[in-house]
């Protein structure tokens, strides 16, 4: 209970953060929602032949994507900390050791809600329409949020581990840059070349947006080349990813947390 | 009692290249100061992470207030404040925000946390800067706030590492008189610096610490001693060097030493300034015009010299590039 407390503390902390520094909000709604309207002009045309056309298909990619990039805003955030000797100071505080990072990756979802929140009425103003009832739909938001939660602990992690702001946010946008197209999330991973769709059709981001696409009421066209469990079954795949995350990498960051030193 | 112990304190880093502290004892009386005085890189801020529970020693013991820092540092941390080498403050958010934050990971409620933060930014003449963000404040508020963040819960063993390197001579004052006033309060300071006449001026105790471990503790005074303590300086005319230091070496009972280039007579005295008298009066009497006549005080520098027959390394590097500067200059 104290450590949700002290948690929560961090988190407010960033939330006053955003109202020192409302340019980092600006820029964190105002890239995805660049985003959903490229590709919905520049490759909406692809989808003549898609129910509901490419939009459709077209919003849980890039939702997916954009909570992927939480794993490198959560790294650089604490890089930030840890070279500024925040953390040495939180260290020095008689509180819970999960509380400086567990308040960091809340903070980062909260942040997630309001940029999910912001694209979806943007996709809903270029025709975006979720066929499936309010239930789904929510559900479809919370796993996209579990799953941006998740890949935040990746980033507590990466950003304890190389300490240096900068450099953990480039390396982190490298790794998951590609990530997110190496996908279903935007075409179709049928035209990719062999060793390329195994890995398409396994990639975490793959099964969450066409989990997400599930949820959403429309057929996922844009994956399943061959009957591989993932592309089955898309919802468990990425509920198991996100368990199997946190399992991991939740202990290891708290655990480096406290061991890290400047 | 001693509310800080450290015995026989071992770290190496990088598995074992870098000997950070060598077998590193110490200890502080209750609600007295000891400054740790080193060179660069001679532990000082391994000596200070260790106590703090920021780091652990690979062996050795220490305490803080009675609690073993390694079995219960989280106890240690109810009880300390840490003000380390940089400024730890979330540079976006306001002088304001930060102390609240604080306060309010120490566990005081919002009101207290909010009564706290007005007292200490009064405290430290910082009320103006309140709303504004730290990113906005000179090195030495931000120095002064780091300072207030860290006394929040009026630690009863405080832990300051070179609280004035890198800010200016005015900055330096402001921050000493903040300390002499916490000190005056009765708490027990560790203070860490790089500059002799800092620890003199704030530290009832010194240990001067090389290479990882403490190789003289005592007073200033009783360090300075061992050093030589001061020194007279003086530069005559050519035709009165002879004449000059005969006076001096019947005066101070001591065979001077002569620069013959610069013409500079040096030697030590027991008692500076009465020396002093004494030999102007006979310089005086004996129609000698001194060029230039100083009492010099020792620096760091010569008390290394003194005690380690080495230099402090870092020290030189410095003064080197100070020379090189100034000779760039001409
Ligand atoms: N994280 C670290 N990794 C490697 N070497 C370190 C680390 N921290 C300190 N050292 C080394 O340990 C020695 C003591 O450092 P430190 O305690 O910071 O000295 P000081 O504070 O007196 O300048 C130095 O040689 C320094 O280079
Ligand atoms: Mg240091």
């Amino acid at each position: 209970m104290r450590a949700l407390q002290d948690a929560l503390i961090i988190t407010k902390r960033q939330l006053l953060q955003l109202t020192r520094v409302p340019e980092v909000l600006i820029f964190n709604t105002i890239q995805p929602v660049m985003f959903v309207l490229l590709f919905r002009y520049v490759f909406g045309g692809l989808g003549a032949n898609i129910p509901g056309g490419y939009v459709q298909l077209l919003m849980p990619g890039i939702f997916v994507q954009t909570v992927t990039f939480t794993l490198a805003a959560t790294a650089q955030g604490l890089a930030q900390d840890m070279e500024k000797g925040l953390i040495d100071r939180f260290r020095s505080l008689p509180i819970a050791r999960s509380a400086v990072v567990m308040g960091r990756t809340l903070g980062d979802g909260l942040l997630n809600i309001v940029v999910l929140i912001v694209m979806g009425l943007t996709g809903y103003l270029v025709g975006w329409r979720p066929t499936s009832g309010a239930l789904k739909i929510t559900l479809g938001f919370l796993m996209l949020l579990f799953f941006g939660y998740a890949l935040s602990w990746v980033g507590v992690f990466a950003g304890l581990v190389s300490k240096d702001a900068r450099v953990v946010a480039n390396v982190s946008f490298l790794f998951t840059f590609p990530l997110t197209f190496l996908s279903n999330a935007f075409a179709s991973t049928t035209s990719m070349p062999r060793p390329l769709q195994y890995f398409a059709e396994w990639n975490p981001v793959s099964t969450m947006v066409a989990a997400v696409r599930q949820l959403y009421g429309f057929k996922n066209v844009f994956g399943a080349t061959a009957n591989s469990y993932p592309s089955k079954h898309p919802i468990t795949m990425s509920l198991v990813y996100m368990v199997v995350l946190m399992a991991i990498f939740a202990p290891l960051s708290v655990r480096k947390y406290k061991n890290s030193s400047k | 009692m001693k509310s800080i112990v450290a015995e026989d304190l071992k770290k190496t880093y990088r598995n074992g290249q870098v000997k950070a502290l060598d077998g590193l004892s110490l200890d502080v009386e209750e609600g007295t100061v000891l400054g740790i005085l080193g060179p660069n890189g001679s532990g000082k801020t391994t000596t200070v992470r260790i106590l703090a529970t920021l780091l652990q020693p690979d062996s050795g013991h220490a305490t803080v207030g009675g609690i073993d820092v390694v079995k219960n540092p989280k106890a240690v941390r109810e009880i300390i404040g840490l003000s380390g080498q940089y400024a730890a403050v979330d540079e976006t958010l306001t002088g304001w925000d930060n102390l609240v934050m604080f306060g309010r990971l120490y566990h005081l409620s919002a009101a207290q946390a909010n009564a706290r933060a007005t007292e200490l930014l009064e405290q430290f003449s910082l009320t103006d800067a309140a709303r504004r963000p730290i990113k906005t404040f000179s090195g030495g508020m931000r120095r002064r706030l780091d300072l207030a963040a860290s006394l929040i819960i009026r630690p009863k063993v405080l832990f300051l590492d070179e609280p004035t390197t890198g800010l200016d001579p005015r900055g330096r004052m402001e921050m000493w008189g903040v300390i002499e006033e916490l000190v005056k309060e009765g708490v027990t300071l560790l203070l860490t610096t790089q500059y002799l006449d800092e620890a003199d001026q704030l530290a009832d105790d010194i240990a001067v610490i090389d290479r990882g471990q403490v190789i003289a503790r005592g007073t200033s005074d009783a360090l300075k001693s061992q050093v030589g303590g001061e020194r007279l300086e003086l530069v005559v005319a050519e035709s009165d060097i002879s004449s000059a230091q005969e006076i001096i070496n019947r005066l101070t009972h001591s065979a001077s030493t002569l620069d013959v280039g610069l013409r500079k007579i040096s030697a030590p005295v027991a008692n500076g300034s009465q020396s002093l008298i004494e030999v102007i009066r006979e310089f005086d009497t004996a129609k000698i015009h001194p060029l230039d006549l100083a009492l010099k005080r020792p620096s760091l520098d010569d008390v290394f010299m003194a005690l380690t027959g080495h230099v402090a390394e870092e020290a030189v590097a410095e003064t080197n590039e100070k020379k090189r500067k100034r000779g760039g200059k001409k």
